[in-house]
Formats: structure tokens, sequence, C-alpha cells
């Protein structure tokens, strides 16, 4: 099944003939059919093989990726899982999508996101929910659901996601994937549909880490079209694979949360691997994590609240009634958080909290490498466990709401997986921005050294 | 309220209007002339579109992750204006977005400076007295609204070439104080806008919006008073003078009656000759000001407020005032040679010319001004120097010859020396055009004329 290869394996074996583009593309589309319950996929290229032609030369070699659904794709529908852009079929490419094909990616099909990104369960997607593959009673996560469920599922080689705070760790946790949030700015927005445009960071969910780090050498640079994406220079991610994790200083944090009591035990055996590598390992204190979920949700609801407002209507066929109960409550309590005479209660304020949290961090990576936490309080929930809960996504991903208002750079890498439920926990790596080729470091250094990748284990 | 109980305390409830004088302050907005939009690349030139939503793109059509990116020829240029009006620099400065719908603005906020505006606190000065400049702010236009009747059915069509068209906004203190006086400020204001080279300022299409901020205090009063009433939308600067004087006329007659003028938006009917209220201002509109996090904050240095200052060409009141020194040309004269840089180089090089051949350039200005010889800008120095001359040129004739030819001229018109003895002095014209046709030759008129009254009243 040529579909379950890894990217690296999938590229060398394609330009060393060793396998050929129909075989893959075969053993794709029987992946597709069988996993279709999944509801991973929105929509589907339906002419990819014909896409494949004359790209064996490209660096991805015409490899299947998947693309979110929040990605703009010329004259692919494109809807954000909200029917409010039923219809939309966008006249334009977005940045990291079109660098994908320029680099000779095929696009598999838009995957499934919770609607507008608004979530982290996949269940707020107006198009059904998505399963979760290692476990079709539980939710993937989100809302880069679809993306790390395609991923799990073998329906694609490697896919896009875009985080805002944990919608590419926690899914790639929930399903077993490996999730790389790039330094705010390091990708480009342009053309994404925007959820929170102060955090939004667009990434790859793929199967090892040194997949997400070729990925990311395609994904990364400056962007004319995107003040916010950085112009510094991009280094080649791929080279920090393998390297030694000697002497690195690790700090743990969140781990004495209340409600991580019951999965503490099986994450802090993790940790032995990196003292067995040469790493020093300490526990280290951040800043209270429960801080993060209010502080995030301000600022996210006022940015949403604006940037859905261009959905008026007017232009996309559909008007805003059709916006689901999710977004609908953004919309109100980021508009109240701006409003006159409460914006200096809730949105300054929640700024100069978001400069405590980038003080804080500054403090721990004067100390440390790198730091390392769940990326999930726990494992994934079951399908339905979101209904009802309006801060659902906050409460999953409040682990990683203070690295994603600080726009640090970090990755998911599968910890251990449940032999009665076969669902995954994840461990969340986060270094100062700019930097992702330490995260990258320690979490190959991680996923090698341990059985957890159900890919590196089946060679 | 508070105006009412002064009028009644010190003066009596009825008063006539020229008790009160008017607070006014002006708010000006005009679109910068630079080559692309102010936040995408596309053409910034809305007036000679060939089409309705040519010049557009996903940005300033607010599609899904369109992202603006900032002008920075638009920014110096708004720079450029506040030093020319004495303002100063934030050196720290950003956008932020104004929230609130309208069919014509596409992504649902207008991209504006609220609290750190690029220039502040600067004064134009006016022959009617100086107006100080409260703030200069950039923002981008919206689209443009057409209603119209298609098929027997009214519908209203949105045309997005001006969508995102760079646009300053320049606010003044409540210093106006006369209709005169709003008028002057705002064609000094137009000059200069031209001057710099930065704005059209076609009014007639929209290029140049002015509003006026119209209120009446008691004579002698300091307070502002407890109201504000706005005139949107005029476009010329009669009307806006007539705008005034309306108000002026409208509001001192409700304060005479004892009530209070409404706090609205009012439009001008130039039909009526007479403003309308379009909504009440009673409840301020809240429009969630917040910074837009799609453009990171703009810093400058002393140094590159420096060399934008070092570009700011010699403004008109220099020109003129150095005019008068250098040349001793008058300033009602200079002012009107001053409407552009190309005009003032071209007036330079004929003045400087007539300078040398010792002639008066007073009169020469003075020619060029009441169009007494044809001289365009751009015309040879040289030629409109002789053109100018020609003019003054007269022939030596024989005075002997001139009294005989007056005397044949005023035997021929008995009439005519009927009607000037009468009173109509005008005729004098009559008598020296005869004189001067019948000597063939070009003899000073005021010679001529001075002979001619001495003549008619021997006889």
């Amino acid at each position: 099944m040529l579909n379950t290869l890894t990217l690296k394996n999938t590229i060398d074996q394609l330009k060393r003939k060793k396998i050929s583009h129909k075989e893959l593309y075969t053993d794709l589309r029987r992946s597709l059919e069988q996993n279709s319950e999944l509801n991973a996929y929105l929509t589907l290229n339906e002419h990819m093989e014909k896409d494949v032609e004359n790209l064996l030369d490209t660096p991805l070699a015409g490899v299947p990726i998947a693309i979110k659904d929040n990605f703009c794709t010329k004259n692919v529908r494109t809807t954000a899982s909200s029917t409010v852009l039923d219809h939309f079929i966008p006249q334009f490419e977005s940045t990291a999508t079109r660098k994908l094909k320029e680099a000779g990616g095929v696009f598999v099909g838009k995957t499934n996101l919770d609607a507008w990104a608004h979530g982290s369960s996949t269940e707020t997607s107006q198009y059904g929910r998505t399963l979760n593959p290692r476990n079709k009673e539980h939710l993937p996560g989100g809302s880069s659901g679809g993306s790390a469920a395609a991923v799990a599922s073998d329906m694609c080689t490697i896919a896009l996601g875009s985080e805002t705070a944990g919608s590419i760790r926690q899914p790639s946790a929930w399903c077993g994937t490996v999730g790389l949030k790039p330094t705010y700015g390091r990708v480009s927005r342009y053309g994404v549909a925007a959820m929170m445009s102060s955090t939004d960071s667009p990434g790859p969910i793929g199967k090892t880490v040194e997949d997400t780090a070729i990925l990311l050498n395609y994904l990364a640079g400056h962007d004319q079209n995107d003040g916010t994406s950085s112009s510094k220079e991009v280094p080649d991610f791929t080279q920090t694979i393998g390297k030694s994790i000697k002497g690195m200083k690790i700090g743990v944090v969140y781990l004495d949360h209340p409600g991580l009591a019951s999965i503490k035990t099986l994450f802090e055996p993790q940790l032995k691997v990196f003292e067995t590598l040469g790493a020093h390992v300490e526990y280290a204190t951040a800043l209270n994590p429960s801080y993060a979920i209010g502080d995030y949700t301000v600022l996210q609801r006022s940015e949403v609240s604006s940037n859905l407002a261009r959905y008026d209507g007017i232009r996309y066929g559909n008007d805003r009634s059709l916006f689901g109960a999710e977004a609908k409550r953004r919309i109100m309590l980021g508009t109240f958080t701006l409003s006159k005479g409460y914006a200096d209660k809730y949105y300054s304020l929640a700024q100069k909290v978001r400069t405590l949290f980038i003080e804080d961090y500054a403090k721990l990576f004067q100390k440390y490498d790198v730091l390392v936490s769940l990326t999930s309080p726990g494992f994934a929930k079951k399908i339905g466990a979101s209904e009802g809960s309006a801060m659902f996504g906050e409460l999953e991903d409040m682990l990683l709401e203070a690295s994603s208002i600080t726009g640090l750079p970090g990755i998911n890498v599968p910890c251990y997986r449940d032999p009665a439920t076969n669902l995954y926990l994840g461990m969340n790596i986060i270094a100062p921005m700019w930097q992702e080729e330490k995260v990258i470091t320690v979490g190959d250094a991680f996923e090698k050294n341990t059985d957890w990748n159900s890919w590196s284990t089946h060679g | 309220m508070h105006l009412k109980k002064t009028l009644i305390g010190t003066r009596g409830a009825h008063m006539d209007k020229s008790t009160y004088t008017l607070v006014c302050g002006l708010e000006v907005h005009a679109e910068l002339k630079t080559a692309s939009k102010m936040f995408c690349g596309c053409t910034n030139d809305p007036f000679h579109a060939e089409k309705p939503n040519t010049f557009t793109c996903p940005v300033c059509l607010g599609m899904p992750g369109g992202l603006p990116v900032a002008n920075k020829k638009a920014i110096e240029w708004t720079i450029k204006l506040g030093l020319a009006l004495g303002c100063k620099v934030n050196l720290f400065s950003h956008f932020d977005r104004k929230n609130y719908f309208y069919p014509d603005l596409a992504k649902g906020y207008q991209i504006s400076q609220y609290d750190a505006p690029f220039c502040y606190d600067g004064v134009l000065n006016t022959d009617l007295g100086p107006v100080r400049i409260r703030r200069i702010h950039l923002e981008e236009d919206t689209a443009k609204l057409l209603h119209k009747t298609v098929n027997d059915k009214k519908v209203s069509l949105i045309d997005f070439n001006r969508s995102g068209v760079p646009l300053v906004e320049i606010v003044t203190e409540p210093d106006i104080h006369s209709p005169e006086h709003a008028k002057a400020y705002a064609k000094k204001l137009r000059q200069i806008l031209r001057y710099l080279d930065i704005a059209d300022c076609d009014m007639e299409q929209g290029g140049m919006r002015l509003e006026a901020n119209i209120s009446l205090r008691a004579e002698g009063a300091t307070d502002l008073p407890n109201y504000k009433v706005e005139i949107k939308n005029i476009n010329s600067f009669r009307f806006l003078e007539k705008a005034a004087q309306y108000e002026i006329k409208r509001q001192s007659e409700l304060l005479a009656k004892g009530e209070t003028p409404a706090q609205e938006t009012r439009g001008w009917n130039e039909e009526k000759g007479q403003t309308f209220s379009q909504r009440s201002k009673e409840d301020a509109e809240d429009y969630r000001y917040f910074p837009d996090p799609d453009i990171p904050p703009i810093r400058f240095t002393e140094a590159q407020i420096n060399d934008i200052r070092a570009n700011i060409p010699e403004l008109p009141s220099a020109v003129t005032a150095r005019w008068l020194k250098e040349f001793q040309v008058e300033e009602r004269f200079g002012e009107m040679l001053c409407e552009n840089r190309e005009e003032v180089e071209w007036a330079e090089r004929v003045f400087r010319t007539a300078k040398a051949e010792n002639i008066t350039v007073n009169s020469l200005a003075s020619a060029i001004v009441n169009k007494k010889i044809t001289a365009n800008t751009g015309d040879d120095a040289v030629k409109v120097v002789a053109a100018f001359k020609q003019t003054q040129q007269t022939d030596q004739v024989d005075p002997k010859l001139i009294a005989s030819t007056i005397q044949e001229i005023m035997n021929e018109n008995p009439d005519a020396i009927a009607q000037f003895k009468a009173g109509k002095t005008q005729v004098i014209g009559f008598f020296i055009g005869q004189v001067q046709r019948k000597l063939g030759k070009k003899v000073d008129a005021r010679e001529l004329q001075a002979q001619i009254i001495t003549s008619i009243n021997s006889k």
C-alpha cells in the first residue's frame, strides 16, 4: 500500500522509480473509497492522476497532499466548512497552496474543518463531523481534523493545516500524527480565510517529523502579499533531522495542572528517553495556562467578529443567517469585547496579558532550549462531545493557547497509545520564535527513539 | 442646555442672529494619486477606468484571505503633507480597523487610523486667519455605489475600482469663524495638496470631499457648544460657503427660539440651496476600533522624517512672499501663479527674464493674471516678456498730427461729444480707439486720453 509510505520515502522511491505514480494513486484511490465514512474530505480532486503528469522532476515529485478547506484554491470550491461559502469558487490561489503546487505537490482534495476553523472537534463543520481513523467512535480534534484524519488514514501522503491555537497540534495529538505549527509569520496567510489574524499559522500535518520538516521547506518564506510574513532567511528545516540532543535543556511545563492527573502518569515516563539521549530534563514553572484560556478567548473572539464581517450576504450568494451557532456566538462575544466602554476591560486588557505571556516565555527560554508538555489534556473525546459546550475548543487547547498567542513554533509528536482504545496522546514541544529547528530536532529524536509513531514502527 | 441658559441669562431669549458666532471645523478627504492602491497592487485610477470592477483583486474585493500590505509611498506622502502643514509626526504609528456595515465596504471594516495618526498638531494660515490642524491620518476609500434602473428594476450596483484607494483625512480644530474662512481654508489646502503633487483633488469626481462641523455660540463665549451639526458630502468650495451660510441662519433661528439644534448629519441640496437632515447622531456610532492585526505597526526614525522634509518644495506662501521681495510682485498676483510647482518654475523664469530687461515685473505679472497677454505655463520666457513689451510699446507720432486727428474725429462725432458732456465719460474709449485707428499707429493711451479730454472741454 504505497499510500502508507512517508513523504520522504514516497519522494525517494518515485525519484528512483521504485514505484510509479500510477501505483501510488491507485492505492490512494482505494484508501479514499475505503475511508469515505470518515468524512475527511469535502471536495475531491477528480483529476489528480492527470495532475501528476510531468511532475517527477519537481522537488515534491507529484506526491498527494490534502488541503484544509480554508485555503483558497483557484477554481476549486473553498468553503471553510461553512455553508455561507457553499458556492464559493476562488479565482485565486493562497500563497501556501501555490507554493506546494509549484514544488510539485498534487492536491487530493479539500479537507473538513470546524466551520471557519472555530473549534477543536471538527464537529462544528456545517458539512458533518469527521471521525477519528484510530477509533471511529471518537473525534479527530480540530480545527484541522479533516487533514489529520486524512494523514492518519493514509488518504494522503501529507496534509496542509492551519493553526490559530491548537488547530494543527491538537488534531495531530488525537489522531496520532505529527503536526508542526510554525512561528507566526513564517508561512504566509494570504488566501487563508482569516480566523484570528494575529496568530493564524499555516503548517504541515504529516506522518513523521521529517515529513513535516520537508513540507515546511516549501511553505516557509516571505510573501509580498502578507505584511506579517517574515523576511527572515529560511533555513533548510531537514538539516536538523537526526541531530543529537545531547546537552540540550528541556523544561517540562503544565504537568501539575489539575485535570491532567489521570494522564500525567502515562506522560511522565515518556520523558526518560530525553535523559537517555543526554539531554537535561527539568520541571519548570510557567504562567498558569488557565489565564491563557480567557486571554486567548477574548483576543480571538474580537478578531473573529471583525474577520467574519466581510461575509455580509452581498457577495457570496448566502447571507449571514447561515452562520452556525459557534460562529454566531463568537461574533456576538467579539463584538461585545471590542465595544466602547468594554474594549478597555476586555480587548485591551487581554493584549496586556498577552505581553505577560511573552515575557514569561522569554524568561523560561533563557534557561531552556525547548519546553515540553502534553498537547491535549486528554485522549480524543467521543463524538458529540463538543455539542452544547461553547468553550470546548478553548479547554481542549488550553495547553497550546499561550504558545499560540505568543507566536511560538511548536510540534506535536505521538507519545503514547492506549492499547484498549487505540487512541493517542501527543507531546507538545515549543521553542522561541524562529527556532523551528529546535522543535524539529527534539521531536525527531523522540520519534526515532520511541515506538509511538505508527509509521516509523512499520518501517 | 448650557448655551440656552447663558443666552437667557445674559441677553434674553430673543436675540437677532448677529449675536452668535460660528464654530466650525472641517474634515477634508483627499484621494492620493499613488500609482497603486493603498493596500494592494491594483491600479489607482478609479476615474479613468474603462469599466467598473476592473482595477480589483482579492484584497480590495475583501475575498477570504485577502491581506492588506501598506503602500509606502502613500504613507510618505501623508507625512509630507503633515510636515508642509507644520504638523508633528508620530514616530510610532499603526493602522486600525473601523468596523461598520455598508454595501460599499468590502471587508465590513475600513482600514483607517484611530489613536496614532501619522501627523498631528499643525496649522494652515489663510488670509482670513490661521486654522489649526488637529490630525492627518491615512485610510482606504470605499467602493462606489451606483443606484440605477436596469430592465425597469431599481438596482444598486457596486464598483470596486475605488475600493482601497489611498485617502488622507485632514481634520482641523474648530477655528473657522466664517463661511468665507472655511472656503479660504479648503482652497488653500487643495492648493498645497496639488502643489506637493500628491493629489489631483478633482472635486466633481469626489477626489476631494469636504465635511463641515458647524455650530454656533453666543458672541464672546469660549466654551464649545453642546451640539454639533455635521454637513457631509460637499463637493465644491462654493457649496461649502453656501451650506455654512445656510446653517448659520437655520441654527441661529433655532437658538433664538430657545431651542438647541439637533445633533445630526445633514446633506447639502444645491437645487434648494438648503441643508437637509440625513441621520441623527444622538447615538454616536460605535466603530469598535482596534489595531489591524494584518499590518505590523510602523516606526520611523528622525532621519527618515528629515529626508521627507528635505524633499518638500518651497510652498506657495513662501514663494509669493519671496516674489514680493525679489520681484516686487504683489501677492495677489503671485498667488494666481502658484497652482503647481511647474507653474511656479515657469513664472519665475519669466520674472527673471523681465527683471534682467528692467521691466516692472509686477505689471507683467498683472498682465499675465488678467490675461492681457496670452501666456501659458511652459511658454518660452523670452517670448512672454517680448509679448508684454509689445503691449507697452508706443509709436512716436508728430504731436501736430495727433492734434489734427483728434479734431477730425471730434468733428465727425458731435453726438459722442454731447454724451461725454452729459456725463457718459466712458465714450472716451471710443474716441481713443477712433484716433488710434485713423493714425494707424499705437499712441500712448493715457496721453491720448488727456489730450482728448482737453480738446472736448475747450470746445
